[in-house]
């Protein structure tokens, strides 16, 4: 309500009392601040490079970067520029946290799941499992697993056996592998095809449900297809692989392949803490679900089965994925303790090895801090668009 | 078929007494048929937990209490007390081409001295060998051979225990942050304990004079107090300090930017929200990164900031963005209603938010908060990757000592214990605030 609607002439109020402009004038003054505040840091920064003798500039990135990693998804070696250290940290954040993710989601419902169960000693042994690896910091757990555990494992030439081929010991799990022959890329083309054609029966079957009302068994089909093909195209090919066989050479094996304790341990660490964190929020999406949902479903007829599918977990998932899908950035973020083992990740390999190695602490970090906030930017855009999705269209 | 005599008095109804339940709902039966063994699923579930639990709670509870070590002041005091001896044993050996011959092989047996009695417990085992006989063939045996069971040294927890707590604090002095993390303790009890007076006061004084007094206890050179290098600092206190210091600046901090991002000035709004969602997308150990390496360099030539300062100054702004993030919540909670109404009642931005918005805000804050406080008491593990003395650097400093070495699991666990103390019984309270706050149906 403005002085011109009652009909009064606004009086010549103190300029400084307009909202308006105290907005801008806060606003300019804050502006400015910054601005300068920025001069500032660069001023000192330029003066500081000056005085150290560091140019600045990414040509570091062409240098041999000579040093060696334990675990690596490409080709490197010590000759090998800092650019591709660079890729290869980045791959070994996105393979531990990818792999964590796929872990602690399986550990994660399967212990809500567990903590809701009418069975006490079920629902005693989760309740156990969330509140103790909830409560104790992610870093002594990487270390327990890493000092505590595995670095414990027995020297290698009296290493644990598995099914004869599989060799456990403190430098790692030795295990079979395959090397790929000519026909070999079949398999994945089937494997691609396999979902291709599971995603076509699947909208298939929902058109004909719609339809005609008639169901159709999408899983079992589905799963027959992904797992079929691939398996069809082994034997149509004649299963053109060789097995790799670890065998213990001197001091080490020869052939097979081997999981490094550095990855293990962050992975085992990132898995069971996340892991209880994801069964909390299972625990709270399924408990948000009314119980009437339930009755109104079994008054409809439908079996305890159906309703769980059709009614209980659609809603629960509404309420379970925005926290489920900020529990896998934190994964992503927390993956960044791995220089307290020295799993050559983004942050141990970049803000660790390269920064103290080359002295570029400026474009180390602004490169770290980059991939972290593409990673982050693109999980949380991906959240809303599925928070857009399936958010609760009201009349 | 009946008549009715109405010369009789109407026969009063009285009800048989009620029938027990049936005996196999009620009791420990009724109990274990509900929650245990309901049907065939859940009677399996049951037993495969069973088994499992039988698998791992015996070894565990042996070697941390019924095998440990508890008494003592030296790690000898951990060492078994029974000397080992290498005893010749004859036993059936398979050689490679599958024939069996008799073979002599060594096996441990534990011999007690006289006039000891022995501190550890033994089993005898069949361990598979593999032995050399008859110049460079190896034969394949079984032989059976004590081993001594290895229970926990706690010893070392007792020894180091001060260290843990204090870090390198020096002794005679070290009743300084007891005393302030006792003060403070108490007096946060205080503040949130209901119907006490001057709440409000008590809460002012933790956030303002309280971490200054604080800072010279801890520091000294006043007083009479002699002056402890915060290199010193260490254990569980520098902990403590950490995240008090870290949630103490967070919230002013935090208030101020969750205003700024839901101000009406763009350009305010702009920079918080830049601000906020950057310290948010990045891990907490690349800002303790930029706090040790890029920090200097950003700062005048000659300017030298100790490494404490430098860390509480990274974490503070990392833990501010989350705090923003916590009162936006609490602000968007509270109904339009109460801005519309201070607004009627004339009041301006700032009494607005002092006096109607932020105290109910803040109130159905507090298990949010108790929370992020958790976040942080877990993430000043972190700082031992930028070389300072908290409490797990501490335990790590332990167990590589050669003295100690090869005792990180009790080391672990301790840690593990005192953690999990704290943030268990915060995470308690915050649970039960909320039951208390929730005041819906």
């Amino acid at each position: 309500m403005t002085a011109a609607d009652v009909g009064v002439k606004p009086g010549k109020a103190n300029f400084l009392y307009d909202a308006r402009v105290r907005a801008i004038a806060y606003q300019i003054i804050t502006a400015a601040g910054l601005v300068i505040f920025i001069a500032w840091l660069t001023n000192n920064t330029l003066e500081n490079l000056e005085a150290r003798g560091i140019a600045s500039g990414f040509e570091f990135l062409g240098h041999p970067a000579g040093f060696g990693v334990p675990f690596s998804l490409i080709d490197y070696s010590e000759a090998s520029p800092y650019k591709t250290a660079f890729y290869l940290s980045v791959l070994n954040t996105l393979f531990v946290s990818i792999v964590g993710i796929v872990l602690a989601t399986i550990v994660g419902f399967a212990m809500g799941v567990m903590r809701l169960s009418k069975n006490f000693l079920i629902s005693r042994i989760a309740a156990i499992y969330l509140e103790t690896f909830r409560n104790v910091p992610l870093l002594l757990q990487i270390l327990f697993w890493y000092i505590g555990v595995l670095q414990l494992m027995p020297k290698i030439r009296s290493s644990l056996i598995f099914f004869d081929n599989v060799y456990v010991n403190n430098r790692g799990i030795f295990y079979p592998s395959l090397t790929a022959e000519t026909g070999f890329s079949a398999i994945p083309v089937a494997f691609g095809l396999g979902i291709l054609a599971t995603i076509a029966m699947r909208i298939w079957a929902k058109r004909r449900q719609e339809a005609t009302g008639q169901s159709f068994h999408t899983v079992w089909v589905g799963l027959g297809l992904i797992v079929g093909a691939p398996v069809m195209a082994a034997i149509v090919t004649g299963f053109p692989w060789t097995w790799s066989i670890p065998k213990l050479v001197g001091f080490g094996f020869n052939g097979g392949a081997v999981i490094v304790p550095e990855f293990l341990a962050l992975l085992l660490a990132l898995t069971i803490y996340t892991a209880a964190f994801i069964g909390e929020i299972v625990r709270a999406g399924i408990q948000a679900v009314s119980h009437g949902q339930t009755e109104a479903a079994h008054a409809l007829g439908l079996r305890h089965g159906v309703t769980l599918r059709l009614v209980i977990i659609p809603q629960a998932m509404r309420i379970i994925i925005p926290p489920l899908i900020s529990q896998y950035l934190n994964l992503t973020k927390n993956s960044s303790l791995a220089p307290a083992i020295g799993y050559p990740e983004l942050t141990a390999v970049w803000a660790g090895t390269v920064l103290n190695q080359s002295g570029q602490a400026l474009e180390c970090m602004a490169m770290v801090m980059g991939v972290y906030c593409a990673i982050s930017l693109s999980i949380s855009g991906v959240m809303n668009w599925y928070n857009k999705r399936v958010a609760l269209v009201e009349r | 078929m009946s008549h009715t005599d109405f010369g009789q008095t109407p026969a009063v109804f009285e009800p048989k007494p009620d029938l027990p339940p049936p005996a196999s709902t009620v009791g420990l039966i009724g109990w274990l048929r509900g929650n245990l063994f309901p049907d065939w699923f859940n009677s399996a579930l049951t037993l495969v937990a069973i088994l499992a639990l039988f698998m791992i709670i015996p070894p565990i509870v042996n070697w941390a209490l019924l095998d440990a070590h508890f008494a003592g002041d030296s790690r000898a005091a951990c060492k078994p007390n029974v000397q080992i001896v290498k005893d010749k044993v004859i036993t059936q050996g398979e050689l490679p081409d599958g024939s069996t011959m008799e073979l002599e092989a060594t096996a441990d047996r534990v011999v007690v001295p006289e006039g000891v009695t022995p501190n550890v417990r033994w089993t005898r085992k069949l361990i598979e060998g593999t032995v050399r006989a008859t110049g460079r063939e190896y034969a394949k045996v079984e032989i059976e051979q004590d081993v001594i069971i290895e229970g926990a040294c706690w010893v070392f927890i007792g020894i180091r225990y001060d260290q843990f707590i204090y870090g390198f604090y020096p002794k005679e002095e070290r009743w300084r942050p007891t005393v302030v993390i006792g003060v403070g303790l108490l007096l946060i009890i205080y503040m949130l304990t209901d119907g006490m007076p001057h709440r409000g006061r008590v809460a002012m004084f933790l956030l303002i004079p309280f971490p200054i007094i604080a800072f010279f206890m801890f520091s000294g050179g006043v007083l009479g107090m002699p002056h402890v290098d915060n290199a010193k600092w260490g254990g569980l206190v520098l902990t403590i300090i950490i995240s008090a210091v870290a949630i103490t600046g967070a919230l002013p901090l935090g208030i101020a930017l969750a205003l700024g991002r839901r101000s009406q000035m763009p350009i305010i709004r702009l920079f918080c929200v830049i601000f906020i969602e950057f310290l948010r997308s990045v891990p907490m150990i690349t800002i303790l990164f930029m706090a040790m390496v890029v920090l200097p360099l950003f700062l005048p030539p000659g300017t030298t900031f100790d490494q404490l300062a430098r860390v509480l100054i990274g974490v503070t702004l990392f833990i501010a963005a989350y705090t923003a993030e916590v009162v936006r919540g609490g602000l968007q909670a509270l109904p339009k209603g109460q801005y519309e109404a201070a607004e009627a009642l004339g009041l301006g931005y700032w009494k607005m938010m002092r006096l109607i918005i932020l105290p109910q805000a803040l109130k159905i804050m507090i298990p949010a908060i108790v929370s992020l406080f958790i976040g942080i008491f877990k993430d000043t593990t972190l700082v031992q990757i930028v070389g300072l003395n908290d409490l797990l650097t501490m335990v790590q400093l332990a167990v590589t000592d050669a003295q100690w070495i090869g005792l990180s699991k009790e080391g672990y666990f301790f840690c593990a214990f005192i953690f999990f103390v704290f943030c268990f019984s915060m995470s308690r309270y915050s649970m039960y605030l909320e039951r208390k706050l929730h005041t819906g149906h």
